[in-house]
C-alpha cells in the first residue's frame, strides 16, 4: 500500500482530489489519544457513576441493602431500580418488525427481575471513579435464581405449557415475533415449495443448518457518557455512533423537549454498530446528572463492555436450496431463528429482517421463501454488527451454493456463474423485490481469479490430495453483493423502521475563505473528515486543507441520521454535493454584478467565476469576502453563501465482489492457516483508494475473524465465559495475512458522485469464503460441514470423526459448556 | 478497572523485602513484573492490603556464570533472558521457549522469575526450566535453600515457596551444544499456549544421545515426558515418531474453550515429535 502523497498542485493546474490517496487528516490525534474521547472531558464538580451489575442471568430481586456503600467515603448518592421515576425514561425499539411484536419493558434499572448476567441492579454515583467503585463492593444484593432461557432453540420452543424457561415470564412466550417474506404472496416470483417439490423428484435439493455465532463488537474504545444539566440545553456527551437517535430518544421518553437536549458524540473510538444503541448506562447517566443538578460521568470497564455491551449475529439458519440437475437454482427456503437476548434493542428484530433481502445475492432465483422468528432469552440484547443482517445472508447462499456444487459435481465458480445477474441484465428487479442498478460480476471474477492463480492453486491442491500432504489446501469462494446506503426513507416506511433514511448536509463560506462542512452522518472512525474535504475541495475549487468537517454535535449538526449500514458517502456525501452547488448557485449572481456581466455570461470552474469571452473573474473566496462584507450586492440578495441540503436516496446501492481464500488445514493438529486472500470489489466511484483499501482489509479481518476466532460463549447458568480477551479471541495482525485487495469502479446510479458503500463489505464477503476454503481442504476426508468459528479442535475432531454438522450429531450443539481458561482464578493472583 | 486500595513498598534489597514480607504477612502480594498480578488487581478478583514491588532491587537482575550453570537473576526481564549470549549458547530451549513468549511489551515488563513464581500451567517457562534440570534458589528470613525443579511445581498457581520467601535466582544447568526447540500452539499468537513441548537433545551423529522433553499446559503443573526421553535414548531419525507417542502418557490436561483433554492429548504427541524432529537439527 502506498502512503506517500503526491504535491498538491502541478503546473498543469489542481489534481483531482477524488480519487487521491488522501493520508487521513485526523488520525495524529485519533493514533496519539491527545483529542476529545469523551472519558478525557472533565467538567468543574463531575461526579463519577459505577454499576452494580447482577451475576445471574434471571433472578428476581428480593432485597437490596445500599446503607453500607452509602456511607462510604465520598459517595453522594446510590440509586436502585425503585428510585427511578418517569423522568429516568425508557430504552426503546425502533423497530417493531410487525404489528403485533411482544417487546419487554426496558427500564434503565429494573425494579424486580434481572434478566441477564450484566444487567445493572444499581448505580452508584462519587466524587471519584475510584470512590464509586469501592463502594461497589458494598451494596448487598439478594437474588431469588429462576429458570433461565439461554440456548437459543430450546428457548424458541418453550412455552408455558411444555414449562420450558420463559426469559419474561410475564410475557409468556419467547418468541417476539414472526416476520416473513414469500416470492409467490409478494409477486415477485413463484411458489418455493413446488420448486422443492419438483427437485425431490426430478432434481437436487440441499438442506442444511447453520449456525451464525453470538459475536461481540469489541470496539477499541469502551462506552463512555458524560452529562452536564447546567445551562439553557441539557448537554450529553456520548461514544456513540448515533447522537442524532440519542437526542430523539431522550426527549421521546423522558419529557425533556428535543430542543433542550444537546447530545455530542466527540471522538468516538470505534463501533462496528456496537454503538449504534441507546444504552442504560446513558440513560441513567441523564437521569442521575438531572437529580443532583451536577455534572456526571460513567466510562464502562473492559470486562463491562464485554459483558453489556450489545452483541452481534447469533442466529440458527435452515436453508432448503432446490436445482435442476445443471445446476440451475429454482428456489430457497430460508427458516431463521435469531437470539434477540432479553431485550429488543434499538434495531434489534430489524437485523435478521435486512438479510431477508439478501440470502438471494446475485442470483436469479425464480422462487423465495424467507421466514424469521426472533426470540427472547435471558442473555445480552443483540443488535447491529458490521454487516448486520447482510453477513448472515451472504454466508447461508455462498456456502449453500458450495454444498450445492458438490451436490451436482460442478466446479463451484462455474455453478455461481450459471445462477448470477448477468452484466447485461441490469437493472435487474431481484426475487426478493430489489432493484440491482448496476453490477458486472464476470468483470470482477475474472480479475480475481487471474489475481489469486486460481487454476495454480487448484493444480496444487490436486496434487497434495494425491500425495496425501498432512497439509491440505482448500479453495473457497464469496461472490457477494449487499444492499447498503441505508435507506430509502420510504422503504423504511414500509419495513416499519421508526426514521428515515435520508442524510443532511451544510457548507457554509467563511469571510476569509476557508469553508466549514457539517454533515449529520457521525464519524467514528471511518475518515469522513478526509474524504468529505476531497469533495468539497474538488466541487468548490478550494483547497483540501482549507475544508474543515465538523460533525457529531447535535448543536452544529442539527440535522442527521449518523453513520452505519455503509451510509455516510453515499447518502451523506450526496447531500454534501447538494449543498456545494447551492453555494456555488448563491455566489453567481454575486460574481456577476462585481463583474458588472450578464449572469448568462459567468461560467464557474475550479473555483473561479469567469466572464465569457474576457480575462474577468474572481475566485469563490473573493466572492465570500464580498458576502460577508455586503457592501454591494445585487438587490435583494442575502449576504450568505452557506446552504443547506438533505438528500434521501431513490435505491440502496449494491457494491459486489469476488473474494477468493486458500486455506492450509494441517490434518495431524487441525490448525488453520490462511495461505492467500484476494478479493475484487465494485464499490463504485473512489474518492479515497487508500481509505477504501483500509475499510477492505479491515472489514475483511473481522468477517474471517467470525470464521475462524471470535465466539462470545455463555455457559448454561446463563455466565459469559468468553468475558474478557483472553476467552473472546480479537485477531492482530500476528494471526493474519496481508490481503491482495482491489477494486473495479462501475459507478453506481444511485446518487450523481457514482459512489457504493465499502465499509461493511469486507465483513460481508469474507466469512464463507473463509470456511468454504476450510471445508474444501478437507471435504475428501469425509468432512460436511465446521461450525463457526472453525477452531483447530472442530477441524481435527470433523477429520477424524466424519461429519461435523451444525444442525445435528457431535459438534451441532451450542458451546455453552466449556471453562474459561483459569489464568485469573480469583483465589489465586499471585505473582511473585 | 480500577484496583481496591493497597499499600505500596518498593524495598531496595531483598532482606527489605523479605522483612516487609514478614510484618504484612498474607496480607502482602509481591509484583515483579506485573503481567499477571495487575489485571488480577484491576478485575479485582484479589484486593491484598499491601503490594511489595521488587522492581528496585538491582540485584536480583542479570545472568551469570556459575560455573556448571548460569543463573538467572528472578527480576530479570524476558528482553533480556531472550537476548542474553549466555542463555543462547548454554540454555537454547530457553531462548527459543521466550522468543514466542506473549508480545514485546509483556516481555520488556514481565520477569523470568515472576512467570515460574505465578505457575501458570499455561506459561512459557515451567517447560523449559523442568526439562532442563533447573534449580529455584529461595530466599526466605532463614537463608537460601536450593529446589529442583521437579518439587518447585506443586500444582495450579502453587509453587514451593514458602509464605515469607522469594525466589531470586534459577541455576540451569549448562546444556551446551544441544539443540532445542519449544513448539508451541496456539490459535491467535496473544494467547497462552493451548499445548506447547520443549525439547532439547543431545545428537551423536544422527542418532539421539540425550533428550529432555517438558509439556506445557499439560497438567496442573508443568510436566516431563519421561517416557519419550526414554524412548528417544539412543533413537534414530524414524523412531522418533514412535517415541513421541507416548507425550501425553501420565498428563491430565485441561478441557477449555480451545479444547477438550483429549484434544490435547493428541496435540502432545504430533507436537513433541515435531520438537524433537526440529531440536534434532540444531
Amino acid at each position: 500500500m502506498t502512503v506517500t502523497e503526491e504535491p498538491t498542485t502541478q503546473d498543469s493546474g489542481p489534481v483531482p482530489e477524488i480519487g487521491r490517496d488522501r493520508r487521513r487528516k485526523e488520525d495524529q490525534r485519533l493514533i496519539t489519544g491527545r483529542t476529545k474521547w469523551t472519558d478525557n472531558i472533565v467538567l468543574p464538580g463531575m461526579l463519577h457513576m459505577a454499576m452494580v451489575r447482577s451475576p445471574f442471568a434471571h433472578a428476581t430481586i428480593t432485597h437490596i441493602d445500599t446503607t453500607e456503600a452509602k456511607a462510604s467515603p465520598n459517595v453522594v448518592a446510590v440509586y436502585t431500580g425503585s428510585d427511578l421515576d418517569e423522568s429516568a425514561g425508557v430504552l426503546i425499539n425502533a423497530w417493531p418488525i410487525t404489528p403485533d411484536q411482544v417487546t419487554p419493558v426496558h427500564a434503565p434499572i429494573p425494579a424486580d427481575r434481572v434478566t441477564f448476567a450484566g444487567e445493572i441492579v444499581a448505580v452508584i454515583v462519587a466524587r471519584s471513579a475510584a470512590e464509586a467503585r469501592d463502594a461497589v463492593e458494598l451494596v448487598d444484593v439478594d437474588y431469588d435464581e429462576l429458570p433461565a432461557a439461554i440456548d437459543l432453540r430450546e428457548a424458541a420452543a418453550a412455552s408455558p405449557e411444555n414449562g420450558g424457561a420463559l426469559a419474561h415470564p410475564d410475557l409468556g412466550t419467547n418468541t417476539s415475533a414472526y416476520w416473513v417474506f414469500d416470492s409467490a404472496a409478494a409477486g415477485t416470483g413463484t411458489d418455493v415449495e413446488d420448486a422443492i417439490a419438483k427437485a425431490r423428484t426430478d432434481g437436487v435439493v440441499v438442506e442444511r443448518e447453520f449456525r451464525q455465532q453470538r459475536m461481540i463488537p469489541a470496539f477499541m474504545e469502551p462506552r463512555s457518557v458524560v452529562v452536564d444539566p447546567s445551562g439553557e440545553q441539557l448537554t450529553m456527551w456520548t461514544s456513540s455512533q448515533v447522537p442524532h437517535i440519542v437526542r430523539f430518544a431522550l426527549a421521546a421518553t423522558t419529557g425533556v423537549p428535543e430542543s433542550k437536549i444537546r447530545v455530542i458524540a466527540p471522538d468516538v473510538g470505534g463501533g462496528f454498530g456496537g454503538k449504534l444503541q441507546v444504552t442504560p448506562e446513558e440513560w441513567i447517566a441523564w437521569w442521575v446528572a438531572r437529580q443532583l443538578h451536577q455534572p456526571v460521568k460513567y466510562t464502562e470497564t473492559r470486562s463491562e463492555s464485554l459483558m453489556a455491551g450489545h452483541h452481534g449475529r447469533d442466529q440458527w439458519q435452515k436453508l432448503t436450496l432446490s436445482a435442476e440437475k445443471d445446476g440451475t437454482v429454482t428456489g430457497f427456503k430460508v427458516e431463521l431463528t435469531a437470539d434477540l437476548g432479553s431485550y429488543i434493542s434499538l434495531v434489534g428484530g430489524g437485523v435478521p429482517v435486512l438479510g431477508a433481502f439478501m440470502f438471494n445475492s446475485i442470483y436469479k432465483f425464480p422462487a423465495y421463501h424467507f421466514a424469521c422468528q426472533t426470540v427472547l432469552t435471558n442473555k445480552a440484547w443483540t443488535d447491529a454488527y458490521r454487516g448486520a443482517g447482510r453477513p448472515e445472508a451472504t454466508f447461508g447462499i455462498e456456502r449453500m451454493m458450495d454444498e450445492l456444487a458438490v451436490a451436482t459435481g460442478i466446479e463451484p465458480m462455474e455453478l455461481r456463474q450459471k445462477n448470477w445477474i448477468k452484466h447485461e441484465e441490469f437493472p435487474f428487479t431481484t426475487v426478493a423485490g430489489l432493484e440491482y442498478d448496476s453490477g458486472n460480476y464476470e468483470a470482477a471474477t475474472a480479475e480475481a481469479m487471474a489475481n489469486f492463480g486460481y487454476d495454480e492453486l487448484r493444480a496444487e491442491q490436486k496434487q497434495r490430495r494425491e500425495a496425501g500432504d498432512p497439509v491440505q489446501l482448500g479453495i473457497g469462494i464469496s461472490t457477494f453483493t449487499e444492499m447498503c446506503g441505508l435507506a430509502p426513507s420510504r422503504v423504511l416506511g414500509s419495513l416499519d423502521y421508526g426514521a428515515g433514511g435520508w442524510e443532511h448536509a451544510s457548507v457554509r463560506m467563511l469571510a476569509t475563505g476557508t469553508v466549514e462542512v457539517i454533515t449529520g452522518a457521525t464519524a467514528h472512525g471511518q475518515g469522513h473528515a478526509t474524504a468529505f474535504s476531497q469533495i468539497v475541495a474538488d466541487r468548490l475549487g478550494v483547497p483540501f486543507e482549507d475544508v474543515q468537517v465538523l460533525h457529531g454535535d447535535t448543536a452544529i449538526a442539527s440535522k442527521g441520521m449518523d453513520t452505519y449500514g455503509s451510509r455516510s458517502l453515499v447518502v451523506g456525501g450526496e447531500a454534501l454535493v447538494k449543498a456545494v452547488d447551492k453555494v456555488i448557485a448563491k455566489a453567481k449572481p454575486v460574481a456577476a454584478h462585481l463583474l458588472e456581466a450578464s449572469i448568462d455570461d459567468i461560467s464557474f470552474k475550479e473555483g473561479r467565476f469567469s466572464v465569457a469571452g474576457t480575462d474577468q473573474g474572481m475566485s469563490i473566496q473573493e466572492i465570500a469576502l464580498a458576502t460577508f462584507a455586503a457592501h454591494n450586492l445585487p438587490d435583494g440578495m442575502e449576504p450568505s453563501l452557506d446552504a443547506d441540503a438533505t438528500f434521501d436516496p431513490i435505491n440502496f446501492n449494491y457494491p459486489h465482489g469476488t473474494h477468493l481464500c486458500a486455506m492450509e488445514i494441517d490434518t495431524e493438529t487441525g490448525q488453520v492457516t490462511m495461505r492467500k486472500y484476494t478479493c475484487v470489489d465494485d464499490v463504485g466511484t473512489v474518492i479515497n483508494p487508500l481509505i477504501v483499501e483500509g475499510q477492505v482489509h479491515g472489514g475483511l479481518v473481522q468477517g474471517i475473524a467470525q470464521a475462524l476466532f471470535e465466539e462470545a460463549v455463555y455457559d448454561d447458568a446463563g455466565t459469559l465465559v468468553s468475558g474478557s480477551f483472553v476467552d473472546y479471541l480479537v485477531p492482530t495482525a500476528a494471526d493474519l495475512i496481508s490481503f491482495d485487495v482491489s477494486h473495479r469502479s462501475t459507478p453506481s446510479l444511485t446518487n450523481t458522485l457514482g459512489t457504493k458503500g465499502v465499509g461493511e463489505a469486507g465483513t460481508i464477503a469474507s466469512t464463507p469464503a473463509v470456511v468454504n476454503a476450510v471445508l474444501d481442504a478437507v471435504r475428501h476426508l469425509g468432512v460436511e460441514d465446521i461450525q463457526m468459528p472453525c477452531t483447530p479442535e472442530r477441524v481435527w475432531k470433523a477429520i477424524h470423526k466424519g461429519s461435523n454438522r451444525s444442525g445435528g450429531g457431535e459438534g451441532g450443539t451450542e458451546p455453552t459448556t466449556a471453562d474459561a481458561a483459569p489464568h485469573f482464578d480469583p483465589s489465586e493472583g499471585v505473582d511473585r | 478497572m480500577i484496583p481496591a486500595p493497597f499499600e505500596y513498598a518498593a524495598p531496595t534489597s531483598v532482606e527489605e523485602a523479605l522483612g516487609l514480607m514478614t510484618e504484612h504477612g498474607d496480607e502482602a502480594k509481591i509484583m515483579a513484573g506485573g503481567q499477571s498480578l495487575l489485571p488480577v488487581l484491576r478485575m479485582r478478583l484479589n484486593a491484598p492490603e499491601w503490594v511489595i514491588d521488587l522492581s528496585r532491587i538491582d540485584t536480583l537482575r542479570g545472568v551469570i556464570d556459575a560455573g556448571d550453570a548460569i543463573e538467572i537473576g528472578a527480576m530479570t526481564t524476558h528482553h533480556d533472558v531472550l537476548h542474553d549470549p549466555m542463555v543462547a549458547e548454554h540454555a537454547l530451549l530457553i531462548t527459543k521457549a521466550v522468543e514466542h513468549l506473549a508480545d514485546a511489551q509483556i516481555r520488556h515488563r514481565g520477569t523470568f522469575g515472576g512467570a515460574l513464581a505465578h505457575a501458570d500451567p499455561a506459561g512459557d517457562l515451567g517447560a523449559p526450566t523442568l526439562a532442563l534440570g533447573a534449580e529455584f534458589v529461595i530466599q526466605g528470613p532463614g537463608g537460601t535453600r536450593t529446589v529442583g525443579a521437579a518439587e518447585f511445581f506443586v500444582d495450579l498457581f502453587e509453587t514451593a515457596i514458602g509464605e515469607d520467601e522469594l525466589l531470586v535466582a534459577i541455576r540451569v544447568p549448562k546444556h551446551t551444544g544441544w539443540g532445542a526447540h519449544y513448539e508451541k500452539f496456539v490459535r491467535v499468537a496473544h494467547q497462552w499456549p493451548i499445548v506447547a513441548v520443549a525439547a532439547t537433545v543431545q545428537m551423536n551423529g544422527d542418532t539421539i544421545a540425550e533428550a529432555r522433553i517438558g509439556l506445557t499446559n499439560m497438567g496442573s503443573t508443568p510436566m516431563r515426558a519421561s517416557a519419550v526421553e526414554e524412548a528417544l535414548r539412543g533413537a534414530g531419525p524414524d523412531e522418533i515418531r514412535a517415541a513421541a507417542d507416548l507425550a501425553a502418557d501420565g498428563t491430565n490436561p485441561p478441557s477449555d474453550l480451545n479444547g477438550d483433554a483429549d484434544y490435547r492429548r493428541h496435540l502432545a504427541t504430533v507436537l513433541t515429535r515435531r520438537a524433537v524432529q526440529a531440536a534434532a537439527k540444531g
